[in-house]
């Protein structure tokens, strides 16, 4: 019996758990907002970018999303604020900003 | 007909691997364990078993690919001694809280220091707290026997555990004996096809193994796990039983050796229970009511059970093969006084430590052990309840 994770929260008893707190879903790491943990942001300046897509697969949160081929703002909700995309980037079409 | 030969206690393991054809055995080689990857690589180059083997750059790497395996769907196991056990600590603390019931031949080794390779316990007892299952083996006979009844333990729905089987480092690993074999489809039937329900290589069932968790569910997680090595016990009761019906042999938590009407019982385990039974042999000759447990399940520890045992007996003799430097007693010592006292089991107990790195544990040994119990109980002579045996002084 596979166990309806969503029925599951912080409140659970113990034996409401799954086995060894197996997930049983697909992609569940989007539910959770790693864009807390930032203390510094990248910014993305449209005006300047090639899209020559460097930023996208540097990026260890997936948080460059694309769209029919061209990038688009950042998913601050998963961007960790790690600013690889920022040394990646040719054109200086992203700078770091201080803070959330 | 159970087939008779001659082996030692890695080629006994080796040969129960090939038997029981796992999917996948990562592993690296440390005396004296090394034989059983080694033997196990010839079989299959062989063709005599289609077990995937990974040879890997180190123990850390065996464990993490060991459970690897295991969570993708795929019945897998390692072997390994001493440091190399060491290496994978970690890893087997993830093997068992992320409920994988993947199997280790360990052949019991010290650690450093001082550096040695022979046998004791410290390695296996360094690990008795990691939520593995741990049976130890008295001679190579149980090392098969008991490596055989693994994946029943481990694979049963509720349990889901990984299972150490352990035997001595030399003394039984390398020393051939007399052995009784089980035909190779008497023990695919007993052992059985693994199908676990969850998997990683699961299409259409996707699942994430091991996810981060914060702190408001991981206490319910060790609950979990703690409950499901309550539940082994039951389970491996019920598959020693059921290997009794096949094959006469064998034990539940522990043996029981002239132990019914004993006033003098040594707790022993490992190959050293072989010794201690020839001295208690003796000393019956002598009309001496001496016994043997010999403790066969360390993990989950039995408490209640030996507590019980012990019961009707003046002395108890509870001998380790590790120090623990807790300055209070061995594993074994520190468990079984807590359990007589939980049972209220008033027995006299003292605890020794024998054999560490090869020390030599001889019937003279066993003899001493057995006149201090005896000059306790009926001259109320006085000495320390923890002690070293076999010590040049």
């Amino acid at each position: 019996m596979r166990t309806d994770i969503n029925k599951i929260n912080e409140k659970s008893a113990y034996y409401e758990l799954t086995e060894g707190l197996q997930m049983y879903a697909a992609a569940t790491s989007k539910q959770f907002n790693t864009g807390e943990w930032r203390t510094n942001t990248p910014v993305f300046l449209e005006e300047k970018c090639k899209q020559c897509l460097l930023c996208v697969p540097v990026c260890p949160d997936s948080s460059i999303p694309v769209v029919n081929c061209k990038r688009t703002d950042f998913d601050y909700d998963h961007c960790k604020g790690c600013g690889i995309c920022v040394k990646a980037c040719p054109f200086g079409a992203i700078e770091m900003r201080e803070g959330q | 007909m159970a087939i008779r030969d001659r082996m030692s206690g890695n080629e006994a393991v080796a040969y129960a691997i090939k038997q029981i054809n796992p999917d996948v055995m990562p592993a690296f080689p440390i005396t004296p364990s090394t034989e059983i990857p080694q033997l196990v690589s010839t079989y299959i180059a062989n063709g005599e078993c289609d077990t995937e083997f990974i040879p890997v750059e180190s123990e850390h790497s065996s464990m993490s690919a060991t459970l690897g395996s295991e969570a993708a769907g795929a019945r897998s196991l390692t072997a390994t001694s001493s440091c190399g056990l060491a290496l994978m600590w970690e890893e087997l603390l993830v093997a068992a809280s992320n409920r994988m019931p993947c199997a280790m031949a360990l052949v019991n080794r010290t650690l450093s220091g001082p550096i040695n390779i022979n046998c004791d316990h410290t390695d296996g007892m360094g690990a008795r707290d990691t939520g593995w299952i741990q049976i130890y083996a008295e001679n190579n006979q149980e090392a098969y026997d008991n490596f055989i009844q693994a994946y029943p333990i481990a694979e049963d729905v509720r349990v889901h555990l990984p299972i150490m089987i352990c035997q001595d480092g030399f003394i039984t690993s390398h020393a051939v004996e007399n052995i009784e074999l089980l035909e190779d489809d008497k023990v695919r039937e007993f052992v059985g096809t693994y199908k676990p329900e969850e998997f990683l290589l699961n299409p259409g069932k996707p699942m994430s193994v091991g996810p981060y968790s914060v702190s408001n569910y991981a206490m319910e997680a060790r609950k979990n796990q703690a409950l499901a090595m309550e539940a082994a016990k039951d389970v491996i009761i019920e598959v020693a039983d059921r290997y009794r019906e096949l094959t006469g042999r064998g034990f539940g938590f522990f043996e029981e050796y002239k132990t019914s009407d004993a006033d003098y019982v040594m707790v022993i385990m490992g190959s050293a229970a072989g010794t201690a039974k020839q001295a208690v042999d003796d000393l019956r000759e002598q009309g001496i009511k001496a016994g043997v447990l010999k403790l066969r399940v360390f993990r989950p520890f039995p408490a209640v059970q030996i507590a019980k045992a012990l019961a009707g007996s003046k002395a108890v003799a509870i001998m380790d093969r590790c120090e623990s430097y807790n300055t209070n007693g061995g594993p074994l010592g520190s468990e079984i006084m807590a359990a007589l006292f939980r049972e209220k089991v008033s027995t006299e107990a003292v605890n020794y430590i024998y054999g560490l790195a090869g020390r030599d544990f001889t019937v003279e040994s066993v003899y001493g052990i057995f006149d201090d119990l005896k000059q306790h109980v009926e001259q109320g002579k006085e000495f320390d309840q923890f002690r070293y045996i076999g010590l040049r002084e």
